[in-house]
């Protein structure tokens, strides 16, 4: 049972000090160039694994930071010989470093501790294991102090730095001409996303630890349009992720990051069909609304503009409808249903009349049709 | 290890030949993946291609490559449409959406891969090889499979060499003149899905993404033609593919995938650095130049 506990607040501290930072990297975005920089630390990390004779957490973050820096360098340098797109030069550096990174993994450390498995998604079914202990004191699992130190030092970071984190994403020239460095900015933002990842490598590998940073953040943006609310959402969906990718991997008996990871992704899905700001399924109740709103305004008025005309009592037929406005007979039903609960118009014996209500109605929308034409000299 | 090796030996001539396929279909395909501005597509469809391949082993309970790689290439192209529609359809970006994908498809791909290694069947094994690829695995099988499908993708370019092209350079242009863009785009989508199957068991899934853009953007340097430059691409991505098998092939342990990615990457600098006419080398020769002729002052004509 302690374990268990130890892997899901493992998780929720890592969702946590990953969604931290995601809202800003999904505004800016840097999606990709956070992926890449997750990828291409492994050589700084087995660097710092080689000067310290082993692993060692000082080393590695240092080592990864490095690392990044170096990519982000790289990134920037290709891109600024405009050879090469930006896209591509993502695409160009950090495969060379995680290829790097990986062949000397599995030349030299094959079967020691850094496992190439594991650098992908993690190891966080053993975070209860790992302790920190100093002298002969044992202060509890390493995974905690790590993650918790990273969380509050995101949130230090994004608390303490909100305006000019939120200004330099939202308006870059702004910021610079009031003295913010957009650029000093993007590559202390690129370092906290390095040191993250580093912490967060043990428990969930390279690859998971985008879809922490980058898919509740994803997910916040379509719930809302305010950007602390975005912040603690991504927060939130990324701790429910975590919780519910436990039960997920413990009901399958398999891997708890990958559980993690999908449930993410499920949030997102959910958001995006459901969200009420931005939701596909909103949006089509919406768009399905105004279309029943058009058609029973076009009704009113061609029932308007027959009244008392010879033709009447033929135009105001059911079948009708169905030839002269090209409608068909369902839609029909549900639009002479809607105008009759309205009260605008009646149905008798297959004709419709027009109400009071809906005369008045109508000559408003023709009115309101008129005033809009251009006016004949 | 000698050359002739590469030739007579059946594992190294299968890791030569697989690699060198790869090489070729990912070269011609990244041009326009490079072109067109989708470098990072591949990276994505290539992580999403993982779940695909655990459930076609799911479903069937077998490990015939082409199984695999079906499942895979039907993963692949529904990433792709996730893609499409999270870019259309909600206002989040194109690369927060190919970050998306690309790990929650994986994330996908990680949970099935080890559901399927708990239940303690020993016919699994092998499935994980498709994370960082496993060239000296490959079998007779393996190559027949790729062959198949780089040959459909090749052809397929060959027939639609022209509409291709057009939609590359000139989309507008080339809804204008009545060629259905989007079907095109789907379908070039689709085809580089088939490069990024065939490379998953040489390279894995992580290191696709250099397979793609490498050879092409090495390629761009030497030439302004398409045609050069697919052909250029193709053979680039065949001698890194080549070169790398028989570095893995030099010492004990040294895996094929990322040393056919460093080999790459090695031809792309010196592409970068000392292609004619577009080399950064001959930039700095002519900067430098610039400035004698500027501490001269203007000359007798000036």
């Amino acid at each position: 049972m302690y374990a268990i506990l130890i892997v899901i607040l493992t998780g929720v501290l890592v969702a946590a000090s990953c969604a931290l930072l995601g809202s800003f990297l999904v505004l800016r975005k840097m999606a990709m160039l956070a992926d890449a920089i997750s990828h291409a630390i492994l050589p700084g990390i087995v660097a710092g694994y080689f000067l310290a004779r082993g692993p060692n957490l000082i080393f590695g973050f240092f080592g990864a930071a490095a690392a990044s820096i170096a990519t982000i360098a790289l990134v920037e340098a290709l891109k600024g010989t405009r050879k090469v797109g930006g896209e591509s030069a993502i695409g160009i550096v950090f495969p060379a470093m995680f290829a790097m990174g990986t062949a000397v993994v599995s030349k030299f450390y094959a079967n020691v501790h850094l496992d190439t498995d594991a650098v992908l998604y993690g190891n966080i079914e053993f975070a209860a294991f790992d302790t920190l202990t100093i002298g002969a004191l044992n202060l509890g699992p390493l995974s905690l102090w790590v993650m918790g130190a990273l969380t509050l030092l995101n949130a230090l970071f994004v608390g303490l730095f909100f305006k000019e984190l939120k200004l330099s994403t939202f308006d870059p020239g702004l910021a610079a001409s009031l003295g913010f460095s957009p650029a000093l900015i993007h590559y202390v933002l690129m370092t906290m996303v390095s040191i993250t990842t580093v912490g967060a490598f043990t428990a969930v590998g390279s690859v998971l630890v985008v879809a922490f940073m980058i898919v509740p953040a994803a997910t916040a943006y379509l719930l809302t349009d305010d950007l602390k609310r975005m912040i603690v959402i991504a927060v939130v969906v990324g701790a429910l992720s975590a919780v519910a990718g436990f039960a997920l991997a413990y009901a399958l008996d398999a891997s708890v990051a990958g559980a993690m990871g999908t449930m993410t992704g499920v949030f997102f899905g959910a958001a995006m069909i459901f969200s009420p700001l931005h939701g596909l399924a909103p949006k089509a109740r919406r768009l399905e609304r105004q279309r029943l709103r058009l058609a029973i305004d076009a009704l009113l008025v061609h029932l308007l503009n027959h009244e008392s005309l010879q033709d009447e009592e033929h135009e105001a037929e059911l079948t009708h409808l169905h030839e002269e406005l090209r409608w068909q007979p369902e839609w029909i039903a549900r639009i002479v249903a809607a105008i009759t609960a309205d009260g605008l118009i009646r149905s008798d014996n297959q004709r419709l009349y027009l109400t009071h209500s809906g005369r008045e109605r109508a000559r408003a929308l023709e009115h309101a049709a008129r005033a809009g034409e251009p006016q004949l000299a | 290890m000698n050359v002739l090796d590469l030739i007579t030996d059946y594992t190294l001539r299968n890791v030569a030949l697989g690699s060198a396929l790869l090489g070729i279909v990912s070269g011609v395909l990244g041009c326009f993946a490079v072109l067109r501005r989708q470098g990072l597509l591949g990276d994505a469809l290539a992580h999403a291609a993982l779940p695909g391949i655990c459930l076609a082993f799911l479903l069937t309970g077998s490990k015939t490559p082409l199984v695999l790689l079906l499942g895979a290439a039907v993963a692949g192209w529904l990433g792709t449409l996730a893609l499409l529609r999270i870019v259309r359809d909600t206002r989040i970006s194109e690369d927060s959406a190919l970050g998306i994908v690309l790990s929650v498809f994986f994330a996908i791909g990680i949970l099935l891969l080890t559901f399927i290694s708990k239940r303690n069947d020993a016919n699994q094994a092998g499935l994980d090889k498709f994370l960082f690829g496993q060239a000296a695995a490959l079998i007779s099988d393996d190559i027949a499979a790729m062959l198949i499908l780089g040959t459909i993708a090749l052809v397929v370019i060959a027939l639609l060499y022209k509409e291709f092209k057009l939609i590359t350079f000139d989309a507008a242009f080339a809804a204008s003149i009545g060629l259905r863009t989007n079907l095109l785009g789907v379908l070039l989508t689709s085809l580089i899905v088939i490069a990024v199957v065939i490379g998953l068991k040489t390279v894995g899934v992580v290191l696709m993404a250099s397979m793609l853009v490498g050879p092409a953007v090495a390629a761009r340097q030497w030439t302004n033609k398409l045609g050069a430059m697919v052909a250029l691409a193709a053979m680039f991505g065949a001698l890194s593919g080549v070169t790398g098998a028989a570095l893995s092939m030099t010492s004990d342990g040294l895996p094929t995938g990322p040393m056919v990615i460093l080999a790459l990457t090695a031809i792309v600098l010196l592409s970068l650095f000392f292609a004619p006419e577009r080399g950064l080398v001959w930039d700095w020769m002519r900067r430098l130049q610039h400035k004698e002729a500027k501490f001269q002052g203007p000359g007798p004509n000036a």
